[in-house]
């Protein structure tokens, strides 16, 4: 294909879009697949075809939209009316919905009001939830159909490609620099920087590694716009490797995630098709092509060196660094390694150019981000923010509090490798820095609310067991350490604990900061460090009374 | 060595001889792939046979050794089979925080088996798994690939009861049913 030839296809489809009275999108990610999408969608196929409206009304799927819990949900365009968000629909509701406002909007009649008999499944797309995000990378969701490449270009797909074949190595990554993106991944550090690196190696093979082995449980950002827009990956991970002359791609994505899987391949033969990834790609003479690696189930992959044994097709055990990836990475050869979400921001950075990006967030971060939003929360979900809003405007405003009488005690933000955040700390802005202040992380961008009723003691118990089962056993410190401070923490949730139990965990933990090979070992202490911090009183009522004279 | 000697007079009987010959030959071609012949394998026989990994090491020139220390450090794969209904509850956070651990233990009472086992007639096996990525859905149990979300933690017995008829959804949004 040639370059103007995207423009073209795009027209073509933008125009067949706009030609429709109708268009439904249904959520097709595995949160409203679960909850039964499919049937729904092909339900809405049929009674339009019956209905000989096929012509007018476009039917099909798209990435999350947000909210999870009340799916599966359906996002209807219609001529001359704002879009309209239905919640928890079933296929008769879908039948009702066609019969009595797709059917008449699309024989010309006058339709006052689109949200006809289904008013108890309208999500008011203006209300906070909505209203307070900012969508960069979660743009496409609810509007482009993840498995239709024309319905990407359409949106701006691959521009930034484009735009990136005219420039340097070199430019480009003093323009992701300049836009101030910093990995997604947790630990926060500049994009530009990281392929500046392996764009200085000289070596005949370079590779880009995506990131997509999300370990981290109660997250599911990366499974959304891995599944939700497939392409903005591709396209990311294809400038990334014109910024570092890279030769080859690989997606690293966990086993447990089928949809992502295929829509990542479904993506790829798609790109390949239309002459976007091959060999002269885009008329440019530049060649570049994709291998998928599935993981196996070992959160220990998400650290970089051991991500890229697993790819070797090996145990995923980490390595000391350096040597970094950039110099010594993948079968030896200069690789770099970026998050889902870092890639996917890539395209609209090179789009809309890097002031853009910059202005938005905090001094030092820059951007938005996507946090999965779970735990005792009215609004479960998927939410996409500037940095710089608060926890308070996240949790209460956004996620709607707990939705139940119980008052809110924190959050845990990042995972295993985080820490748990007090409510009395939730005017904190979001930002890499304040995170971490707090003795949290950003993370990969779980945001998990615990209520009055949840034991902060046990959830770090929780965090610390998964650490202990994930540790790879290479390193000492993480090995042998991480199973003696669960020792210490289960006397202590068992009501046994002593103060000389609390001050060996400080000692193991700051041993397994200082002394592991890699971050899993490093930040498995944080959880429970941090809970000590805000919640002290919490452990020191659970220790062992000398003769308890409770009533 | 002892493992090499082995070797050649063992009868793969859980997949056709020739299904692994196959599945070596499109693998081997590609260097680090084995954990990606070892997906596949799993892929179409529920689990990693011993007979079968031998025959796959063989085929593609690497020494059991090394494929069962893969098979061994990753959550993924099986080497046992896992009985007819595979029932994973979600032991993520956010499922954690919603009571994941009762539902598991109901399940282990009303099966009468300890997570990671299965029952002697080979009907179900109960393992937790890592986050399924379904948070929204908290707290949640997958049976052959089928999510089953929104459960009610103290009704391990409904959940297995739907299970049996095939009904994913434990709140059935009315009464409608899809053709």
């Amino acid at each position: 294909m040639k370059p103007e030839e995207l423009e073209v296809k795009a027209a073509a489809e933008l125009a067949k879009q706009q030609a429709m009275d109708v268009r439904l999108v249904c959520c097709s990610s595995t949160g409203c697949q679960s909850s039964g999408a499919a049937d729904i969608v092909a339900r809405i196929k049929a009674d339009i075809t019956e209905r000989g409206l096929a012509g007018k009304v476009q039917v099909g799927g798209t990435g999350c939209m947000g909210l999870c819990s009340k799916g599966p949900l359906v996002r209807m365009t219609c001529k001359g009316h704002e879009d309209v968000l239905f919640s928890e629909m079933t296929p008769d509701l879908a039948t009702r919905l066609v019969d009595e406002v797709v059917a008449p909007v699309a024989n010309g009649e006058e339709i006052h009001d689109p949200v006809g008999p289904l008013g108890a499944h309208v999500v008011d797309l203006h209300a906070a939830f909505f209203a307070m995000q900012e969508r960069v990378v979660l743009s496409n969701n609810g509007h482009a159909d993840p498995e239709k490449l024309a319905d990407y270009l359409v949106h701006g797909g691959y521009q930034g490609l484009r735009k990136a074949l005219t420039m340097s190595a070199e430019e480009i990554c003093q323009e992701v620099l300049a836009s101030g993106l910093r990995g997604r991944g947790g630990a926060g550090y500049p994009t530009g920087l990281k392929w500046d690196f392996a764009r200085r190696m000289q070596s005949d093979v370079k590779y880009v590694i995506c990131n997509g082995d999300e370990g981290d449980p109660g997250a599911f950002m990366d499974r959304s716009v891995l599944e939700g827009d497939p392409h903005a990956v591709l396209e990311g991970m294809m400038i990334a490797a014109r910024a570092m002359n890279a030769t080859n791609g690989v997606f690293y994505i966990r086993a447990e995630y089928p949809l992502a899987v295929d829509r990542i391949e479904k993506a790829i033969r798609q790109a390949r098709q239309a002459g976007l990834v091959g060999r002269n790609i885009l008329n440019s003479g530049w060649s570049f092509d994709f291998d998928v690696r599935l993981g196996a189930g070992a959160f220990v992959c998400g650290e970089e060196t051991a991500l890229i044994a697993s790819v070797e097709g090996k145990r995923g055990t980490p390595r000391p660094r350096p040597p970094f990836p950039s110099v010594k990475g993948l079968w030896d050869k200069p690789s770099c390694v970026n998050n889902v979400e870092t890639l996917a921001n890539v395209p609209r950075i090179l789009l809309n150019g890097a002031e853009w990006f910059a202005a938005k967030g905090t001094e030092k971060s820059k951007g938005t981000k996507v946090f999965a939003l779970t735990g005792k929360i009215a609004h479960n979900g998927l939410v996409e923010v500037p940095m710089g809003i608060t926890i308070r405007e996240i949790v209460e405003t956004i996620g709607g509090g707990t939705g139940t009488d119980r008052k809110v005690k924190g959050v845990q933000t990042g995972g295993p490798s985080g820490g748990m955040i007090p409510e009395s700390q939730f005017d904190t802005p979001i930002s890499y820095e304040h995170l971490q202040q707090l003795g949290s992380m950003m993370g990969s961008g779980g945001l998990i609310v615990i209520d009055d009723h949840d034991s902060v003691v046990e959830l770090a118990r929780f965090y610390l067991d998964f650490c202990v089962d994930e540790s790879c056993g290479k390193c000492a410190p993480c090995r042998i350490g991480g199973t003696q401070m669960l020792h210490l923490l289960d006397k202590i949730v068992a009501g046994d604990g002593t103060e000389e139990d609390i001050a060996n965990i400080r000692m193991i933990a700051q041993a397994m900061q200082k002394g592991s090979l890699c971050a899993l070992g490093q930040t498995a202490p944080n959880p429970v460090l941090s809970a000590l911090k805000h919640f002290p009183s919490e452990f020191t009522e659970r220790l062992k009374q000398p003769a308890a004279a409770e009533a | 060595m002892s493992e090499d000697t082995a070797l050649d007079d063992v009868e793969v009987e859980e997949a056709p001889e020739d299904e692994i010959v196959v599945l070596a030959q499109k693998w081997k071609k590609k260097r680090g792939s084995l954990i990606m012949a070892l997906h596949e394998l799993q892929g179409r026989l529920g689990y990693v046979p011993r007979e079968s990994a031998m025959k796959l090491g063989r085929e593609m020139g690497i020494p059991l050794a090394n494929i069962y220390e893969v098979l061994t450090f990753y959550n993924y794969f099986k080497l046992e089979s896992p009985g007819k209904y595979i029932i994973s509850v979600c032991t993520g956070t956010a499922c954690h925080i919603k009571g994941s651990p009762k539902l598991l233990h109901g399940i282990e009472n009303e099966l009468g088996i300890k997570e990671g086992e299965s029952t002697p007639d080979g009907e179900y096996h109960l393992q937790g798994v890592r986050c399924l990525g379904c948070c929204g859905l908290a707290p949640l149990a997958s049976v052959n690939g089928k999510v089953y979300g929104k459960q009610d933690v103290t009704d391990a017995h409904g959940l297995l009861e739907n299970v049996k008829r095939d009904e994913p959804m434990h709140v059935a949004a009315e009464s409608d049913d899809a053709e």
